[in-house]
Formats: structure tokens, C-alpha cells, sequence
């Protein structure tokens, strides 16, 4: 094994995976990056985050399709191509631009398979989400919270290159369509990751640390920051259950409930808004399925109901940070 | 022109030293586009921009002390350090805004013309749109409601060759885009978008249409970016040398020194005078920028409801 950061993992993926089955298709702004230049040069961007670089040269125009500004017709032809037995991959660089073909998801993807007695529309739609970067209201949302509510379309989130990888390839091989949804902010993360072939199933999350003290669930960047918290914490001999649900459509009920009979007491921490949003859904989601375990009220921590601001104190103030999920978690234990 | 192209440059050098944070998307090299149409009009009127915003915005009479400070995430910079330079905005010049959806601003426009025609002040909304943006569906559409409405809407299209890694020759399906705006129904004024008066004679006829009834119309030029797509960027896909020769041989501000010259209007002192005043005028831009406050932890919560 080699140590491969996000971005090498999910752009080795697709190569792996295009190589295997010659169905999958890559299609959107800028995926190969330079068509129509002055230089003659294509492949040069591979994507604005560089995830799609050399797809191009490796398959050819016909199977990575550089498209014009235009959104909704990218996403309804992914639609049209997985009726019609295409295993496409889009691309939309930044997931708030799912606002301008958002009916293609909601309306059209999301219920082929129910409305039309079982057909399957396999395709998977790639999107940069989150915020850290100063990229402002535009260009920084988390919309997960908002692509789960839709019955019909299944939501991936890694936390970690090694996830990405085989998330994304279970992603296409899935018969459903797939939200994958990538955050900046851990493109550059490297960690051990297989050279060869290996998925991972949807609704299957993972126990990061194990611990009896309390449950803490958390997702995309904060993954990451909340194994910094709980490690930190069993120095002090709190130790904590630290799941990462990997998908949230389907979620694992399962392993969180488990976790909360044993631990009675739930952190969740999610970079969504407060209200309706995955936090506020596996708290209730603990109200409903294991109230008389818990030994004190839920805590999330998300970001307050606002959008996201440009300013860089600003967005620090908006994200959970450190102090506030170890705060977050101390309270659930106080007595 | 001059102020937009110094800011311009000031705003490259504070991005690349990490003064400006987040994304930045420099409109040097079209000057022309911006100030020929918006010197054409008033407050009262509405422009609304694209990404790459600050040359519309100064155009349009923005205070340029506040978009530096803006630019900076500064407290009492133009949107209080909330937007930054993809969100540019001030309402009460009629400036609605820098945005950072392709293709957006078009229905936004058409809506702020539907509220000129009813007031029935003469008064016309434009719209910025890139050859990347124009082929967006959002655009389409509000081209064919600004005709159906006869909305007095001015589409302004500003080709400079690329949106973001990809040629326009590649993007637009079609030869002539002035064909694909003449489809709508929609009459278009061709504009050399290096030269400020041929834009700024190009948006009086477009306001000559708008002002009387006639509904919308659209100035098509051609123009080109000198930076990157976003700061930052390589540009590998760019022929070396093609920003070069533009800069020596097609450049806004250079055409508009010998015009001026030629017809005697400016002499060549007070070109440099201007000039100076530019250069003093972003010094302090930059430097109150750079002194202003930042923005406070309460301010994260303001302006989300009219109540908080
Ligand atoms: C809906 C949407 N899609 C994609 C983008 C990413 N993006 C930002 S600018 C840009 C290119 C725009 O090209 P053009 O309209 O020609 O304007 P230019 O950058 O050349 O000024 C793209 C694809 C976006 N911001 N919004």
C-alpha cells in the first residue's frame, strides 16, 4: 500500500474504473480543462481541483466529454445516458451550482426507478462541498443534509482517501444515482490506500474509536477534528465511541443506536445547518429508537442558520472547531 | 479604465501576498466593455455583474475604498467582509450585484427592467454576460421573457475568448452568437470591446431602443482577459505570448491615450495628471483597506432576516 492523498485516490479511482468497464463516461465544465485554447493543449486542468486530470488522454474524447457553462444539461444528459445504459460520472465543480439543475436531481433522477417500474438510472454525480476556504455564499455550502431528504438518490461523503476510493467505486457500480459529495478542504489529506480494486458498501459507517463514555458521530472535515478531540480526551480517561456514517442515504442506524445503548449519551457534529439538517435527523433518530438509554439531552454542533460569510474570522466563527466539540462533549457527560 | 486597471493590479499583488483571501477573478484587459456601457448610465438605472465583478461595479460608481476593504473581509468593507469579491454590490448605485452563479444575473436583470417599465421613468437594467455564461439556460430564458415582456433590458456579451480553461470556439455551438441572440428577437449592437467608444456608442443605441418601448436589446463584443481565469491560475491552455501581443497591440486604455491625443481633447499632461490621481487614489484604498477593522464574532449573525 501507498500513502495517496484524497484527490490521487478519487482521480484513481475513475482511471481504474474506466479502464475496467468501458460503459462509465466522465462528463462536465472543464474535466479535461483547455479545449478550444490557444495553447492546442487539452488535459491541463483535469477539473478546477485537478481530480479528473488524464482521464482525457487515456480514453478519449467520447468517454470524457468537456461540456459548455450549462449546469442543468449536464445532469439531465447523465440522466439520459444512464436510461439508455451508460454508467456516466458528472461533474459539478461546486456543489452550490446543483441550485441551477436542481430539478434534474429532484424531479427526474431521484424518481426514475420508482416511476418507471424499476428502471435503473446508474449514474453518479461528483461536487466539491464546504466551506474553509473564504469562497464565500456561493461557493461554500454543505448541501447534504439537503440531497438526503430526497427518497430515490443515495449520499456519499468520505472523510479519508481511503474511503473515497472504494465509496467511489462502489458509487459507480451502484445501480442507483449517487451523490458523491467531496470536501475541499481534504483534497490534500493523505492516508494508506490500496493500489487495487476494493468497495465499500453504502450504509455501512465505520467505528473510528471505540470508547463507552459516550457516542460522537461525525462527518466530512470533521472527521478528522473530532479524532484530534476524542484522542485528546482519553488522555484524561473519557473515552468515546467516534463513528463516521461514510453515507448518509442509506445512514447506519444501526451501529449509531448500538453506540448510544452503550454510551447514553450523543454528540453529533455536522457542518449542515441546524435546522432540518443530518444533525438535528440522527438526534432524532436517537429520540425515537433508544430514548430510554440516553442519560442526557443530545448535543449537535453545526454551524448556526445562516449562510456562509467571506470574511476568514467569520467562517472560523461559523465552523465547529475544536473547543466547541470537546466542549460539546464534556456537557453530554456532565452530570 | 485606468482605476480598474490599477485595481486590478493591486488586487493580483494582495491576493498573491495573502492579503485578499478566497477566490479572485481580475477583469484587466476589458475595461473598455464596462465603462463604455456604464458610462451611458445613471444610479437610477441597474447593471448586475458576473464573477468577475470589480470593473462593473467601479463602473458603475461603487466606491472603490469600500470594494478594496470588501476585498480585504474588512468590517466596513462594501457588504461588511460577508461577500467579498464575487459578491460585490451596492444597491443604491444600482449595482446589483457581482455573482457567483454563471448565467444568473440575466433574470435578475430582466426583473429589475420589468420594475423600470412600470415605474415608466425611462430608467433600463443591464446585464453582463460572458461568452461562457451565454450558454447558459437561465440566459436563454430571460432573453426570451425580456421579449415577450418587452422588458427594457440591455444583454451585454462580453467574449473574452474563455471560460475558465476552455476556448469559446469550443464551448459555443454555433459560429455566430449574434445569429443565436438574433433568434430571441433581439436586436444586437456589435461593440470592438478595446475600444471605449465603440461600446459606449453601441450601449446608446441599445438605450435608444430600451428608453422608447422597443423592448431589449444586446451589445456583442469581443475582448480579452490578461490574468488568469482566477488568480492563480497557470494558463497552460493559453498560446505563450497571446497576452503579450494583446497587451502591445490591443489595449483599452492605450487606444483611448492616442484618441485622445489625435483629437486633441486631453493633451498628454493631463492624461499623466489622471493617471497619478488613479495611482494616489488605490495607494489609499489599499492602505485603509488594510488598516480597517475586521469583522467581529456578532457580526457572523446580522443581516440574515430583516430582524437579526
Ligand atoms: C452555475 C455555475 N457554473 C459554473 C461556475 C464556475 N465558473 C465560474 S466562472 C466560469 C467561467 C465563466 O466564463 P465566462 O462566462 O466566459 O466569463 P469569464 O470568466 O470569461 O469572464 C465558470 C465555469 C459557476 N460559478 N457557476
Amino acid at each position: 500500500m501507498t500513502k495517496k492523498t484524497m484527490r490521487e485516490a478519487i482521480n484513481e479511482a475513475l482511471h481504474q474504473e474506466m479502464a475496467r468497464d468501458p460503459s462509465v463516461i466522465v462528463i462536465g465544465e472543464d474535466v479535461s480543462g483547455g479545449a478550444g485554447g490557444s495553447s492546442g493543449q487539452r488535459d491541463v486542468a483535469g477539473g478546477v481541483f485537478g481530480l479528473t486530470k488524464g482521464l482525457l488522454p487515456k480514453f478519449g474524447e467520447h468517454r470524457v466529454i468537456d461540456t459548455p457553462i450549462s449546469e442543468s444539461a449536464i445532469v439531465g444528459a447523465a440522466n439520459g445516458a444512464a436510461l439508455a445504459g451508460l454508467r456516466p460520472v458528472a461533474e459539478i465543480m461546486f456543489s452550490d451550482f446543483i441550485g441551477v439543475c436542481f430539478d434534474q436531481i429532484l424531479n427526474q433522477a431521484a424518481k426514475f426507478r420508482y416511476m418507471f417500474n424499476g428502471a435503473k438510472a446508474p449514474l453518479v454525480i461528483r461536487m466539491t462541498v464546504g466551506a474553509g476556504r473564504s469562497a464565500a455564499a456561493q461557493h461554500s455550502q454543505s448541501v447534504h443534509s439537503l440531497l438526503t431528504s430526497i427518497p430515490g438518490i443515495k449520499v456519499v461523503m468520505p472523510s479519508n482517501a481511503y474511503d473515497a476510493k472504494g465509496l467511489l467505486l462502489q458509487a459507480i457500480r451502484d445501480n442507483d444515482p449517487v451523490m458523491f459529495l467531496e470536501h475541499k478542504m481534504l483534497y490534500n489529506d493523505a492516508c494508506e490506500v490500496p493500489d487495487g480494486d476494493y468497495t465499500i458498501p453504502f450504509g455501512e459507517g465505520v467505528l473510528v474509536r471505540e470508547g463507552e463514555h459516550a457516542t460522537v458521530v461525525a462527518t466530512g472535515q470533521f472527521v478528522k477534528l473530532a479524532v484530534a478531540v476524542v484522542d485528546k480526551l482519553a488522555e484524561e480517561g473519557i473515552r468515546c465511541d467516534l463513528i463516521d456514517p461514510r453515507t448518509t442515504s442509506p445512514l447506519d442506524e444501526e451501529l449509531i443506536l448500538e453506540s448510544v445503548r452503550e454510551t447514553g449519551r450523543l454528540v453529533v457534529i455536522d457542518e449542515s445547518s441546524p435546522r432540518c439538517g443530518l444533525a438535528a435527523d440522527i438526534a432524532a433518530l436517537a429520540a425515537r429508537k433508544a430514548f430510554f438509554s440516553l442519560r442526557a439531552p443530545v448535543v449537535t454542533v453545526t454551524p448556526p442558520h445562516t449562510p456562509v460569510p467571506f470574511a476568514p474570522e467569520l467562517e472560523r466563527e461559523y465552523l465547529p472547531d475544536a473547543a466547541r466539540i470537546e466542549q460539546a462533549i464534556r456537557s453530554v457527560l456532565a452530570p | 479604465m485606468k482605476v480598474i486597471r490599477e485595481f486590478e493590479d493591486r488586487v493580483n499583488t494582495e491576493c498573491l501576498t495573502g492579503a485578499i483571501p478566497g477566490f479572485t477573478h481580475l477583469y484587466s484587459g476589458q475595461e473598455a466593455v464596462a465603462v463604455g456601457a456604464c458610462e451611458q448610465l445613471s444610479d437610477d438605472d441597474f447593471i448586475i455583474s458576473t464573477h468577475r465583478g470589480h470593473g462593473h461595479c467601479i463602473a458603475k460608481g461603487c466606491d472603490v475604498v469600500g470594494m478594496m476593504k470588501e476585498l480585504h473581509a474588512r468590517r466596513d468593507g462594501l457588504n461588511g467582509g460577508k461577500g467579498g469579491s464575487m459578491h460585490i454590490a451596492d444597491i443604491a448605485k444600482g449595482m446589483l450585484g457581482a455573482n457567483g452563479i454563471v448565467g444568473a444575473g440575466s433574470p435578475i436583470a430582466l426583473g429589475a427592467a420589468i420594475a423600470c417599465k412600470l415605474r415608466g421613468e425611462g430608467k433600463v437594467a443591464a446585464s453582463f454576460v460572458g461568452d461562457g455564461a451565454s450558454n447558459q439556460g437561465t440566459v436563454f430564458e430571460a432573453m426570451n421573457m425580456a421579449v415577450v415582456l418587452k422588458a427594457p433590458k440591455v444583454f451585454i456579451f462580453e467574449n473574452n475568448g474563455y471560460s475558465e480553461h476552455t476556448g469559446s470556439s469550443y464551448g459555443i455551438g454555433c459560429d455566430d452568437v449574434v445569429k443565436r441572440i438574433e433568434g430571441f428577437g433581439i436586436p444586437v449592437f456589435q461593440a470592438d470591446g478595446f475600444d471605449f467608444f465603440s461600446v459606449y456608442d453601441a450601449m446608446a443605441k441599445a438605450l435608444e431602443v430600451a428608453r422608447h418601448g422597443g423592448g431589449p436589446s444586446a451589445i456583442y463584443c469581443t475582448t480579452i482577459r490578461y490574468f488568469g481565469h482566477f488568480v492563480g491560475d497557470p494558463q497552460l491552455y493559453r498560446a505563450k505570448g497571446e497576452v503579450e501581443q494583446y497587451r502591445d497591440e490591443s489595449c483599452c486604455l492605450k487606444n483611448f491615450r492616442a484618441r485622445m491625443q489625435a483629437s486633441g481633447e486631453l493633451d498628454l499632461a493631463s492624461l499623466d495628471a489622471i493617471d497619478n490621481e488613479v495611482g494616489a487614489l488605490i495607494e489609499r484604498a489599499v492602505n485603509e483597506a488594510r488598516n480597517a477593522p475586521r469583522p467581529q464574532p456578532e457580526d457572523l449573525l446580522k443581516n440574515v432576516y430583516d430582524n437579526y
